[in-house]
Formats: C-alpha cells, sequence, structure tokens
C-alpha cells in the first residue's frame, strides 16, 4: 500500500496548470455564450413568428431530453460525417453553450412573464416599439431577476466542463488523468484537480454574490 | 396651426371585454390647453376610455384623433406600429403605479425614450432630465434608483419621464390612487402648477376635490357611458342626473 504524498504535485505542475487553464477558458466562454443564447431563445419562443417559434421550441425540446455527452459526441464526431468539421475545442464550448442556453432560456422566459405588465405599458406609452421595449426594458430586467438560477447553471456548467475530456480536450480532469497514467497516483491528482475545482467555484460564487448585490438595488 | 380644432377628439368609442361592453359608444372632445377631470365608480370604463386615446386598449369602434391625426388608423401591421410609436411620443401617459424602469436611475430614466427614439446627445438629455427634475422639485434624486424613492417621489419623477419627450397632452391614470395619503398632495401640486401651464390633461382620478379645483370640465362615467358633463360648478354644485348625484352624495359622505 501506498501513503498519500502530495510533494509529487509541484513537478507537474505545469500540465495540471495548462488543465486548469483550459477549463477556464472553456467554461468562461460557454458561460458568456449560454447567457446570451439563452436570451435569445427565450425571446424567440415567445415573440417570433411561429416559423420560427416551433422551431426553437422543438430544439429546446431535443437538447433538454438528451444527455450532454450524447450531444457533444453528436457534434464532434456525428457532424463531420456531414461534412461539418468542427475542432475539439469548438465542439465543447458549442455543445456546453447549447446545452446550458436551453435550460436559462427556460428560466429567462419565466423571468420575462414575471415581469409586471406596467413595465410594458410605460414603455409604449413612450413611444418603445415592441421590440425595443424587449431590448431596453424587458431583458434587463429579466436577466437581474434570474442571476441567482442563472447562477446556479453556471456553477454546474463549470463541474460539467469535464465531459469535454471525452473528446481528448486536455482540461483539468482530463490533464489529471495524464499524469496519473505517468506516476500511478490517481488520489493524489484527482484530489488535486477537486481541490481546484473547488477554487474555481468559490470564485465563481465570489463574482455571482458580487453582481447580485450590484443588480439588487437595481430592480 | 388651427387652434380651434380640438387637440383629442373622441368618436363612438366602443370596447368589449368578452361578452361585456365597457365602453359604449362614448364622445368627448378636450380642447387646446383643456384640463378635463374624467370620475366615476370603479368598472365605469374611465381607465378604458384614457387608455384607448393612446392605443394602450385597442377599441372596437370608434375613432381616437390627436390634433387632426387618426390615432386607430386602419393599417397594416408594420405601418401601425411606425404611426402609434410616432403618436404615442407626444402623449405623455401617467400610471397609478407608477411604472418607473427600476433598472434604470431617475436620469435614465427620463432619458432613455429622448434618447433612444429621438437621437438627443447625452449632455442635451441630462441637461432636459434636470430641468424636467427641477420642475417636479427632485432635481436632487438625479442619480437615485427608483427603490430608493417615496411613491410621492417616484410619481413626480414619472411625471418628469413623461414630460421629458414634449408631449401635447397628458394623461393621468388615477396617479394619486395608489398613494399614501399624506404623499398625494406633492404629486397634485405638481399636476396643477402643469395646469397653470396649459399643458393640455385628461385626467382620471377619485379624488373630486382635486377635480373640482383644477379641471375645466368634469365628465361622469358609469357602465361605460357618459352620464353627464360639465363644468366643475355646476357639476359638482348642481348635478341635473339621479345617478350623479347618488354618485357625488356616496363620496361626500364618504
Amino acid at each position: 500500500m501506498q501513503g498519500l504524498d502530495f510533494s509529487i504535485v509541484p513537478e507537474y505542475w505545469p500540465l495540471i496548470g495548462k488543465g486548469l487553464w483550459w477549463t477556464v477558458v472553456i467554461s468562461t466562454a460557454s458561460a458568456v455564450l449560454s447567457v446570451l443564447a439563452g436570451i435569445g431563445f427565450a425571446l424567440l419562443v415567445l415573440y417570433a413568428s411561429p416559423v420560427v417559434r416551433y422551431p426553437v421550441r422543438l430544439f429546446m425540446w431535443l437538447f433538454m431530453g438528451t444527455p450532454l455527452l450524447l450531444q457533444l459526441f453528436l457534434i464532434y464526431f456525428g457532424l463531420v460525417q456531414i461534412g461539418i468539421d468542427i475542432p475539439a475545442i469548438w465542439s465543447g464550448i458549442i455543445a456546453l453553450s447549447l446545452h446550458f442556453a436551453v435550460y436559462n432560456a427556460d428560466i429567462f422566459r419565466a423571468g420575462i412573464a414575471a415581469l409586471d405588465k406596467g413595465q410594458t405599458e410605460a414603455a409604449r406609452s413612450l413611444g418603445f416599439g415592441a421590440w425595443r421595449t424587449r431590448i431596453y426594458i424587458v431583458v434587463p430586467q429579466a436577466v437581474r431577476g434570474t442571476v441567482p438560477a442563472v447562477g446556479n447553471m453556471m456553477i454546474a456548467l463549470l463541474k460539467e466542463s469535464s465531459i469535454v475530456s471525452m473528446i481528448g480536450i486536455a482540461e483539468l480532469v482530463h490533464s489529471a488523468q495524464l499524469v496519473i497514467s505517468e506516476t500511478y497516483r490517481p488520489f493524489e491528482f484527482y484530489l488535486t484537480a477537486a481541490a481546484l475545482y473547488y477554487g474555481l467555484n468559490l470564485i465563481l460564487e465570489a463574482v455571482l454574490r458580487g453582481i447580485e448585490r450590484k443588480v439588487e438595488l437595481s430592480r | 396651426m388651427n387652434d380651434t380644432r380640438p387637440m383629442i377628439e373622441v368618436r363612438g368609442a366602443r370596447k368589449f371585454f368578452g361578452p361585456l361592453e365597457v365602453l359604449k359608444g362614448i364622445d368627448f372632445s378636450v380642447a387646446r390647453g383643456q384640463i378635463v377631470a374624467v370620475i366615476g365608480p370603479s368598472g365605469s370604463g374611465k381607465s378604458t376610455l384614457l387608455r384607448s386615446i393612446n392605443h394602450l386598449e385597442t377599441l372596437d369602434g370608434g375613432e381616437v384623433w390627436l390634433d387632426g391625426v387618426q390615432v386607430n388608423q386602419k393599417l397594416d401591421r408594420r405601418s401601425f406600429e411606425r404611426h402609434i410609436n410616432g403618436v404615442r411620443q407626444q402623449m405623455g401617459m401617467v400610471f397609478q403605479h407608477f411604472n418607473l424602469f427600476p433598472h434604470l436611475n431617475v436620469a435614465e430614466n427620463i432619458t432613455i425614450a429622448p434618447i433612444k427614439l429621438k437621437g438627443m446627445a447625452k449632455a442635451e438629455a441630462r441637461a432636459l432630465a434636470l430641468k424636467m427634475l427641477d420642475k417636479v422639485g427632485l432635481a436632487d434624486k438625479i442619480d437615485a434608483f427608483p427603490a430608493r424613492l417615496s411613491g410621492g417621489q417616484k410619481q413626480r419623477v414619472a411625471i418628469a419621464r413623461a414630460l421629458a419627450m414634449q408631449p401635447k397632452v397628458m394623461l393621468f391614470d388615477e396617479a394619486t390612487s395608489a398613494l399614501d395619503p399624506e404623499l398625494v398632495d406633492e404629486v397634485n401640486l405638481v399636476m396643477k402648477q402643469l395646469a397653470s401651464e396649459h399643458m393640455t390633461m385628461v385626467i382620471v382620478t377619485h379624488e373630486m376635490r382635486f377635480a373640482a379645483e383644477v379641471a375645466d370640465r368634469v365628465i361622469f362615467m358609469a357602465d361605460g357611458a357618459v352620464v353627464e358633463e360639465g363644468s366643475p360648478a355646476e357639476f359638482f354644485r348642481n348635478p341635473k342626473q339621479e345617478r350623479t348625484r347618488s354618485f357625488l352624495k356616496k363620496f361626500l359622505n364618504g
């Protein structure tokens, strides 16, 4: 039996650090895109003409009903077959973004629906058209109201981002695995990866709390 | 400019909510600079009438005109949207529940429409906001968020917001009904000042005393119809209809 020995970790830090970096990059890009796409989907589902609305709803329904891993494989391995070759990093970002955009869209849709009708009426009475009212008045308020719920989604996204290791991206988990295959020290390096995820989560939570505090006054 | 043309004209306004006829063919007009108070029991259709002037309610029959332009024209959807946005920029509306934009501070609440709809420069818009806030006595709140204001202050900002678009008319939909009694006066004072500046106003209100003080003409509605109208003096002192008398009696005793 081997005892725990963390003194081996610093030696492999360059590789682990690179994995951490990719986890941060992929998560951040996917988080931003999933929020923007989520707002877009919510607006389309609520306001677009039926020709657009129903396909979007079908798409959302399909994405909610299938596992993220399957979506990732479809985008990375499946699309190649019909001539769409997306690099692994982008496949990962697209899969994570769309997967969480669908959940975010549902949250935004509820947030928009919960908004006081008087807000729309006030904007319309000033002469704002329907879309300008949505963009300047409805969406900014709905987004503020959904910060906690969307924030939880982003914490989930950060952890789920490890799934891109399945298509060979050396993010944090995959980097740990690479190091373990060399050192045969699974416990030390998985724990190191876990500690790093935990650290990232603490940072993300602090950021979310900051945003919540900032929007609290303006609600 | 034709000064004898009415600023607001409503002809044969009809409106149904499902099977319920809430406006049963209303005619009335407001002259330039005139102040009309619309009173009546709840459910009489007075708010619906007011809201149909700027097309927040769509009439099922009849016409609404603003300064010689028909508000509820028959146009295709896109053209109508453009038309109505233009018309609404000329009408300020003040709501019972203020409806300030909570995500914007006071200055932004007032300037967002001039900036986004009229293309006004930011600095110019802020100067305009300051001027309007001065008018309602809240220049010191220019950077506050609505959540930090009292109800009376919110409503005064809402009035400033409407005035910043330099409207031809102001529509007040029970502007003081949601306020604590001690905050009503500060809003009424602003409205009286507007009256003294000859702003054309239609005021839907529950406050008989205020209507009597500020209005040139009082319209009494019940069950979707105009029961009686006249100058405040004759209306309050000498109501002709039984329905008006019983309404006023209930109000004065209550």
